[in-house]
């Protein structure tokens, strides 16, 4: 048992910390919201010099092999800077599914460059009534020639507005809510049939709702076996979750930093308010919850590794505390920062924001409570 | 990082798993998992046991006889000791008073007392909380007076843990009220049979006879039996409460009782199907088991921190504090399982050999009052809330 990082893990976690602490400050972020794209392409070049965008990427397809802990370094500083980058849509996710499923003419057309920094992808999963649940798939694959012919719609995609390529789910065959049968296909963001709305969402990122109209793809567009998608969609999914998990922490500790200095700062009556039991125990509440939470991202890394049912157990579990956790510190640090918790200008209220629309992404605390609790040990 | 066992631990895992098939008293284990009252032979025989293996100084130097074991060794004992129904080793001499003599004490204190504690020749007992000094520790007013060789001691302590069975009390004592009240306070070692102590029971909310109160009227101490200098007893006393700290967290004796828990909702019935079965039911238990399991992590990762210093820092607060309430809401849920069958209250049923069956299930006999018993976890050792304030102080800076 061993939870010291290897020089690797240190160099690779003090150049995404140094990056973002230096590079990506509250005030440029919120210049970002505005922008077109919403996220930096300047800084999506650097994370492609510094190789942050390939790190997950296994060797056999151009990557470093990063596993869990590499992306947890990543994903924490990233929730540190509370970065506004497709990191999670386009390397964890579309890239993740890419490198398990992907053939080498697709890994050549499409991973090359996402580790490039030249390319924006996402997944297109989700869709309006399939709340949390990987396999309520309604959207249609139906096979016309030697492709398919995709119809259906997708939900709050993750930078599915700016995304050019998207990793589309859609069901050949079985009902909705069935694992077998998924497929999943590569389909260009500007194919014919292909409408997308895309918005902000409130914790200053983007997505898109998309609609699929008997859009036509070629047989090469199919990611994996043809129907067997679930598996490779849990397990990009997993991934992403120990990204988000890792990604809360990074966010709770700045949470954390700032409402400390904020009691340590603040004078009321004549005194810091950090003088009073009453905050200094809510305070202190919000510390331990953090430390469970950063012990869950830690098991949740490592958890990548082991066999499905471990492996899907301790994500849930990982999720469903770290919602918790994360609702529990936004709400904390909002409230003992008092009216100034409640201003756009100031960078707390952000962070509290992502930490509670993290719980709205890949499952939130009752669907993983719910899901742990059928895969945990009865005896 | 890895958070595999490597296989140095697993096969120490297998070692003490071994030791406890074969070493450990059926009958005493049958009492633990049923929740039934233990003698004080019991826990006599289960650290005599431990010492004839050399494992009961867990926190001492090799050279005293210690195990020199690691802190995730210390981990995988604590797991396998509450898996296989083990009693807990009772800390007030080992891990307590041990720790102390060994940091502050004299050559001949160390000669005399340790192997004593070791052999189980004296049973000893935590002399310091009083009427008016709980969490106010340094308030205490128990006071000694200097005459010749000896000091004179008069006052109350209470709460004090299994003092019916003991040979020897460490007090603090007050020597000075002309100083600041931490620099007034003095350790002394008093042996129980000193005429003019006296001990009553109290009992608790559960009937049970676990705590004391301990009266001193003009007791005669020699002062070869004060642990450092006068006025020293406040730096012994922190010093103590560091190894009060260790094992705090109760990852082993929380993973044990969630299993019991699952056992009794297994057979448990709601609707004619097991309780466990039930969506709501399952799921109070599934997230106290996700509490537990981020907790296991989190004392790995200060008991790693503590590797090289030996024992952990303020950080333990934490672990008190989570730990002490999983525990207590996996107690509580026990005893929610039971429904109406909690009601019930038949002391003798908890006798080994009395003869005396429970009213219903027979798992369920000590649940309720285990329940009651439990909610002290979160009062003694530093209420939760003296641990909010250190990791505000110590931790925090506020």
């Amino acid at each position: 048992m061993d939870f010291s990082l290897t020089d690797e893990q240190r160099m690779l976690q003090d150049t995404a910390d140094r990056l973002v602490r230096e590079q990506y400050t509250f005030e440029e972020r919120q210049k970002l919201l505005d922008s077109e794209q919403g996220f930096s392409a300047e800084m999506w070049r650097q994370y492609a010099n510094l190789g942050l965008l390939g790190v997950p990427f296994s060797e056999a397809s151009g990557g470093f092999g990063g596993g869990g802990v590499e992306l947890m370094l990543i994903s924490q500083a990233f929730g540190r800077g509370l970065i506004l980058e497709p990191y999670l849509a386009t390397v964890v996710l579309a890239g993740g599914l890419l490198d398990a499923a992907g053939t080498e003419a697709q890994k050549a057309e499409y991973v090359e460059r996402i580790i490039g920094g030249d390319l924006i992808a996402s997944f297109a999963h989700s869709e309006p009534t399939s709340g949390y649940a990987l396999s309520q798939v309604e959207t249609r694959a139906e096979k016309q020639g030697d492709g398919y012919r995709l119809t259906g719609r997708k939900a709050v995609v993750p930078h599915g507005d700016s995304a050019e390529w998207l990793i589309v789910s859609a069901r050949i065959s079985g009902d909705t809510g069935a694992e077998d049968g998924i497929g999943l296909f590569l389909v260009d963001a500007a194919a014919k049939g292909v409408t997308r709305r895309g918005y902000p969402t409130i914790d200053g990122l983007r997505a898109a709702e998309i609609a699929l109209d008997a859009v036509e793809v070629p047989g090469t567009a199919c990611l994996g076996e043809p129907g067997q998608g679930y598996a490779l969609i849990e397990q990009a999914v997993g991934r992403a979750i120990v990204a988000l998990c890792a990604e809360a922490v990074g966010a709770m500790e700045v949470a954390c930093d700032l409402t400390l200095d904020y009691l340590k700062q603040r004078k009321q009556f004549g005194v810091p308010i950090g003088k009073f039991q009453a905050l200094q125990h809510r305070m202190v509440d919000m510390r331990i919850e953090l430390e469970q939470a950063r012990s869950m991202a830690i098991l949740a890394a490592s958890s990548l590794d082991a066999g499905r049912e471990e492996r899907e157990r301790v994500l849930s579990a990982a999720k469903c505390l770290i919602g918790k956790a994360g609702r529990h510190v936004a709400e904390e640090a909002i409230q003992l920062h008092g009216g100034i918790g409640m201003t756009w200008e100031y960078s707390l209220p952000h962070y509290a924001k992502r930490l509670v629309m993290i719980d709205h992404q890949l499952g939130d605390v009752d669907f993983h409570l719910e899901r742990f609790s059928d895969l945990m040990e009865t005896a | 990082m890895d958070l595999h066992y490597t296989a140095e631990e697993q096969a120490f895992r297998e070692e003490v798993r071994a030791f406890m098939r074969d070493k450990l008293p059926g009958t005493i284990a049958a009492k633990v998992a049923a929740g039934q009252r233990l003698d004080k032979d019991d826990m006599v025989n289960w650290h005599k046991a431990l010492n004839s293996r050399g494992w009961l100084a867990q926190h001492w130097p090799e050279e005293y006889g210690g195990t020199g074991w690691s802190p995730v060794q210390r981990h995988i004992f604590e797991e396998e000791a509450a898996a296989a129904n083990a009693p807990p080793i009772i800390p007030f001499g080992v891990n307590m008073v041990a720790p102390v003599i060994l940091r502050f004490g004299t050559e001949e204190q160390k000669q005399y007392y340790l192997p004593r504690i070791l052999n189980s020749d004296d049973w000893w007992c935590q002399g310091y909380s009083e009427p008016g000094s709980g969490s106010d520790l340094a308030s205490l007013k128990t006071r000694a007076v200097r005459d010749g060789d000896d000091y004179i001691v008069n006052g109350q302590k209470t709460w004090t843990t299994l003092g019916q069975f003991a040979d020897m009390i460490f007090c603090l004592v007050r020597t000075d009220t002309t100083v600041k009240q931490q620099e007034g306070i003095t350790f002394l070692l008093i042996d129980m049979k000193t005429p003019g102590i006296t001990v009553r029971p109290i009992i608790t909310l559960d009937g049970e006879h676990e705590v004391n109160e301990v009266f001193f009227e003009d007791v005669r101490v020699p002062v070869a039996n004060r642990v450092g200098e006068e006025g020293q007893g406040w730096t012994c006393a922190k010093y103590l409460l560091t190894f009060e700290r260790t094992g705090i967290a109760g990852v082993g004796h929380a993973k044990e009782a969630l299993r019991h828990l699952k056992y009794v909702a297994g057979k448990q019935l709601k609707n004619g199907r097991p309780l466990i079965e039930d969506p709501l039911f399952r799921a109070r238990i599934a997230n106290v088991e996700i509490d537990l399991m981020a907790l296991e992590i989190t004392n790995l990762r200060v008991v790693a921190a503590a590797q090289n210093g030996g024992v952990p820092g303020p950080e333990s607060s934490m672990l008190k504090i989570k730990g002490t309430v999983v525990r207590q809401e996996i107690t509580d849920l026990l005893r929610r399982a039971l429904g109406p069958y909690a009601l019930p209250f038949v002391s003798e049923a908890l006798d080994a050999g009395s003869g005396v069956e429970p009213v219903g299930p027979d798992y369920g006999a000590a649940l309720a009052a285990d329940y009651f018993n439990r909610r002290k976890l979160s009062i003694y050792g530093g209420s939760n809330e003296i641990q909010k304030n250190i990791i505000s102080k110590m931790i925090l800076g506020l």
